[in-house]
C-alpha cells in the first residue's frame, strides 16, 4: 500500500482512515506492506510499515494548504520544511526502487490519494501487478469547490485512467470523479470510511474545557468544529451563521479546534462580525483535548464546502454529540439522523443551529438516533468489501 | 538675552504582560501575569529586572549626578501604578533610585491613570477611580501630589482638557501635532478651548523624536547627534518659550542602547544648555506657571503620541482591539459589585493600553515599531491570550453566582 501518513504523524483524517482500514484488513488476513514517505516509529504490529526515504521523523506538520511544504521534525530536534513536490519525487524514486527489487512479491498495489499517485504509476510499471487507487478526496474538494491545482488534477486524472480499479470513499466522491474526470462509473466502487463503535472509550476525566463546562452550567450551549482551518472546511460560512445564531441565542459559544492557513483570517472575521467573545479558537489538539471538543458540544457542525467523507461527524456522534453536516459531504450517506444544510445557505445553517441551541430535547433525540445508527457501522465492513475487491482484481496466483 | 526653557518629561511604564494563556487555563488557573519561563518576553519579573538594569538604574544614577551638579536642573516624570508595583516586587533598588530623584525636590511627578488605561474613552467613573488610585500611590511613594495631568498615550481632546481643568490641574500634556497646531509652534504654552484656568503643554515631536527615535539611527542625516548640536538648534530657535521634550523614559538605555552614546548625550545636555545665559530647565508645572498662554487650542478630535496617524488607531484600529476592549468594559459593574479585590485588580490590569497595542495589525511603516515592542509573535496571539483571560474573568464571576 502506498500512503502519505499514518497516526500519530498525521495531519488529518487521511492517516486515520488508512490506519483503521489496514487494521481491519489485516484482521481478515491481508498481508500489507505500507509505504510512507518518512521514517518514524508508528507502533504498528499488524502490518509492515516501510519508510520510502530514511529520515528519522518524530512529527510531520502540515503548513498551510496541501500544496505547501510539510514541516518535518527530526529525532535530533531540528526541523525542515520539505517541499511537497520534492517529497513526492523522492517518494516516487524510492517506491520505484523498492518495487523493482521485490516486484514479484506483491499481488496488488493499493495507493491512497494523489500525493502517492506518481509513485503508484511507476510501481505498476515495474511490478506488473494490478493497481487500485483510492480517492479520499479529489482536487475540487481541497480547492473548496474550485477547479484547483491543474498539476494535481492531471496526476489524479492520469492515475485513475491507468488504474485497474478506482475506489471512492463515498457516493458523493464517486459522482465527483465521474463529473470532473470522466472516469466510467463501472470502474469506480464505493467503499465508505467507517468507525468502530467500540472505540469510544468511556469518559472518566473531567472535560478539558473547564471554562465551557462552567458556562454550560450558566445556561450556555456550545457548537464545535474540529478540523483544519482551510477553505475546504467552510468555516467562514459557519462564522457568518454564528452571528445570526448569537443574535437569537446569545448564550451560544462556538469552539473551533484546528490549525491551518485560515486561522488569522477566521480570528479577524469573528472580531469583524462582533462575535469574538463567543468564538473560541484553540488551534490543533490531540488526545483528551481533541476528544473533549466533541463531548463538550451540544452540536457538532461540519460546514464543509466539499467533504468526500467527514470522519469527524462520526466521531462526534460516538462521543455523544449530534451533527449538522453540509449536504456536500459523504458521511450523510451513512447517517440519516443528522441535520443537513447546503454549505452556502447561511440563514438555514443559522436556523438549524439555533433550533438545537434552544431545544435540548431536539439535541438529545437527534443524538440518540444517530448513535443507534452508528452501532451498525464498522471498519470490518469496509475491509470485507475491500478484500472482495482485491480478490476480483488482484494478481491471479499461479496454481503451483 | 534669550529666556528659554527645556521641559524634559520622561514617562516610565511597564504593563503586566499576559503570559501564554490558553482556553485550557481558563477556569483552572487564574494567574494571567506570571510566566514561569525564566527568560520569556512575557515574564514580567525578568523584563522589569532587565529594564531596571539597562535603563532605570544607569539613567537615574546620571540624573541624580546632574541634579547634584546643576542646581538649576529640573525634570518631570510620570510613573504608572503598574510599573511602581513591579519595581516594588522585583527591582526595589530601582524604585529607590526614583525616590532619590524625587527627594531632591526638583523632580515633579505627573498624574495619570494607575493602570495606564484608556478608561477615559470607555468609563469616566472607572477613569476617575484610576486617577485617584494613582494620586494616592504617588503621594505614598514620592510624597508629592500631581499638579499636571497626562492621559495614557497622551490621548487628548477637548474633553480631557475640560475634565483636567475641573479636576484642578495646572496643566495637561499632549502631542504637538501639526493638525492641531496649524501654523503655531509647540514651543509656547497654550490654553485648551472651553477651559478656564488650565494650560496646555505640547510635545515638540521633532526634537523629542530626534532623541527618542532617531538618536542611534546611522542612516539619519544628523547622526551622530551631540549635545552641542542639539543645544545649537535650540539656541537658534528664536521664537520660543519652552521646548517640550517628552519621551518614554526607556529611551535611555533600552530603546537607545548604551552603545549609541545616549547616556553621554544626557550627561552633556544640561551643561551645554545652561552655558548660554537665560536658558533654564523647568518642570511642567513650572513651565505652566512661567508663561502666559499664547493662544487657545481647539482639539475636537482625539490625538495621541503614536504612529504617523497620531490617533488611537494603534490601540483601537481594528475589530480585534475594539471587541476585546468593549468586552472588558462591559464587565465593569459585575466585577466591581463582587468587591473581590483580586478580581477587580486583574480586570484593571487587563485595561492597560499595551495589551491592545500588541493586537495592532498595522504592519507597514508603523508595524515594525509595534513588533519591536510586542512580546508576542503575532497580534493574533496577543488577542487570543487576552480573550482567554477575559473568559476566565467571566468564569470567576460565574463561580460567585453572577450571571454572565
Amino acid at each position: 500500500m502506498l500512503g502519505w501518513e499514518l497516526p500519530p504523524y498525521n495531519s488529518g483524517g487521511l492517516g486515520v482512515a488508512c490506519y483503521e482500514l489496514c487494521k481491519s484488513l489485516a484482521a481478515r488476513g491481508a498481508d500489507i506492506e505500507f509505504v510512507v514517505p518518512y521514517q518514524a516509529d508508528h507502533g504498528i504490529d499488524f502490518m509492515q510499515v516501510t519508510a520510502a526515504s530514511p529520515q528519522g521523523v518524530v512529527a510531520v506538520l502540515q503548513e498551510g494548504s496541501v500544496y505547501d511544504s510539510a514541516r518535518y521534525v527530526f529525532e535530533d530536534g531540528h526541523e525542515d520544511r520539505v517541499n511537497i513536490y520534492t517529497q513526492q519525487q523522492r517518494y516516487e524514486e524510492a517506491v520505484a526502487e523498492l518495487v523493482e527489487r521485490r516486484g514479484e512479491t506483491f499481488d496488488l498495489i493499493h495507493a491512497h490519494d494523489w500525493l502517492t499517485f506518481r509513485a503508484a504509476l511507476r510501481a505498476k510499471q515495474f511490478a506488473c501487478c494490478p493497481l487500485v487507487v483510492q480517492l479520499h478526496s479529489v482536487e475540487r474538494d481541497r480547492a473548496g469547490g474550485d477547479a484547483g491545482n491543474p498539476l494535481a488534477r492531471e496526476i489524479e486524472s492520469m492515475t485513475m485512467l491507468m488504474a485497474d480499479r478506482v475506489i471512492a470513499v463515498s457516493q458523493y466522491t464517486k459522482d465527483q470523479i465521474i463529473k470532473d474526470y470522466g472516469i466510467p462509473a463501472e470502474k469506480i466502487e464505493v467503499v465508505h470510511n467507517s468507525i468502530n463503535p467500540g472505540d469510544f472509550a468511556p469518559l472518566s476525566l473531567a472535560n478539558a474545557y473547564t471554562y465551557l463546562a462552567a458556562m454550560k452550567r450558566q445556561g450556555y450551549r456550545v457548537v464545535s468544529n474540529v478540523g483544519r482551518l482551510t477553505i475546504q472546511k467552510g468555516l467562514t460560512n459557519l462564522l457568518y451563521a454564528a452571528k445570526e445564531v448569537i443574535a437569537h441565542a446569545p448564550k451560544t459559544l462556538f469552539l473551533i479546534v484546528g490549525s491551518g492557513e485560515q486561522y488569522y483570517e477566521l480570528l479577524q472575521l469573528a472580531a469583524d462580525l462582533g462575535i469574538a467573545r463567543n468564538v473560541i479558537f484553540t488551534e490543533f489538539q490531540r488526545g483528551q483535548r481533541w476528544r473533549d471538543a466533541f463531548t463538550i458540544a451540544d452540536l457538532f457542525v461540519m460546514p464543509s464546502v466539499s467533504e468526500p467523507f467527514g470522519l469527524t461527524a462520526l466521531e462526534a456522534i460516538g462521543y455523544g454529540t449530534p451533527v449538522l453536516a453540509s449536504k456536500q459531504s459523504g458521511v450523510i450517506e451513512l447517517v440519516r439522523n443528522c441535520l443537513q444544510v447546503d454549505f452556502w445557505d447561511i440563514h438555514e445553517m443559522a436556523n438549524q443551529i439555533t433550533a438545537v441551541m434552544q431545544n435540548d430535547a431536539l439535541r438529545d433525540n437527534l443524538h440518540e438516533n444517530a448513535y443507534r445508527e452508528l452501532q451498525h457501522l464498522s471498519w470490518d465492513d469496509s475491509a470485507r468489501k475491500m478484500i472482495d475487491l482485491y480478490e476480483r482484481h488482484g494478481r491471479k496466483k499461479a496454481a503451483a | 538675552m534669550s529666556n528659554k526653557a527645556i521641559a524634559l518629561y520622561l514617562h516610565v511604564h511597564q504593563p503586566f504582560r499576559i503570559r501564554h494563556y490558553t482556553i485550557f487555563d481558563a477556569g483552572v488557573n487564574h494567574d494571567y501575569f506570571s510566566d514561569g519561563t525564566p527568560d520569556a518576553l512575557t515574564n514580567n519579573a525578568f523584563i522589569v529586572r532587565k529594564v531596571a538594569e539597562k535603563s532605570y538604574l544607569p539613567t537615574n544614577r546620571r540624573l541624580l549626578q546632574i541634579l547634584q551638579e546643576y542646581p538649576d536642573f529640573h525634570l518631570s516624570l510620570s510613573i504608572t501604578g503598574t510599573v511602581i508595583e513591579q519595581l516594588e516586587q522585583w527591582a526595589p533598588e530601582a524604585l529607590q533610585s526614583f525616590k532619590d530623584l524625587a527627594a531632591t525636590g526638583r523632580v515633579e511627578i505627573v498624574g495619570e491613570t494607575y493602570h495606564h488605561s484608556l478608561a477615559f474613552f470607555y468609563s469616566r467613573a472607572e477613569f476617575e477611580r484610576q486617577v485617584q488610585m494613582h494620586r494616592e500611590k504617588v503621594e505614598q511613594v514620592f510624597g508629592q501630589t500631581p499638579k499636571v495631568f497626562r492621559n495614557t498615550e497622551l490621548a487628548y481632546n477637548n474633553d480631557v482638557a475640560y475634565w483636567a481643568d475641573k479636576a484642578g490641574y495646572k496643566a495637561v500634556l499632549a502631542e504637538g501635532w501639526d493638525k492641531v497646531l496649524g501654523w503655531r509652534s509647540p514651543n509656547f504654552v497654550y490654553r485648551p478651548a472651553y477651559t478656564e484656568n488650565i494650560k496646555l503643554l505640547l510635545k515638540n515631536y521633532h526634537l523629542s523624536d530626534d532623541i527618542a527615535f532617531r538618536f542611534g539611527d546611522r542612516a539619519w542625516s544628523e547622526w551622530p547627534l551631540t549635545a552641542d548640536k542639539f543645544t545649537h538648534w535650540l539656541n537658534e530657535t528664536h521664537s520660543a518659550d519652552v521646548f517640550n521634550l517628552f519621551m518614554d523614559y526607556e529611551t535611555f538605555g533600552e530603546h537607545q542602547w548604551h552603545e549609541s552614546g545616549i547616556f553621554d548625550f544626557l550627561e552633556h545636555l544640561p551643561k551645554k544648555w545652561l552655558q548660554s545665559p537665560g536658558n533654564r530647565f523647568l518642570t511642567v508645572s513650572q513651565a505652566a506657571d512661567a508663561f502666559a498662554p499664547a493662544d487657545v487650542v481647539d482639539t475636537p478630535e482625539t490625538i495621541t503620541w503614536a504612529d504617523t496617524e497620531r490617533d488611537l488607531s494603534a490601540w483601537l484600529g481594528n475589530s480585534m482591539q475594539t471587541s476585546a476592549i468593549t468586552a472588558l468594559y462591559e464587565l465593569e459593574q459585575k466585577i466591581l459589585n463582587t468587591n473581590d479585590l483580586a478580581l477587580i485588580e486583574d480586570w484593571r490590569r487587563l485595561q492597560t493600553s499595551d495589551h491592545f497595542y500588541y493586537m495592532c495589525t498595522k504592519w507597514f511603516n508603523d508595524g515594525d515599531i509595534h513588533a519591536y515592542f510586542s512580546p508576542y509573535d503575532t497580534p493574533y496571539e496577543a488577542f487570543t491570550n487576552f480573550m482567554n483571560a477575559y473568559h476566565d474573568l467571566k468564569f470567576r464571576l460565574s463561580e460567585k453566582g453572577v450571571e454572565v
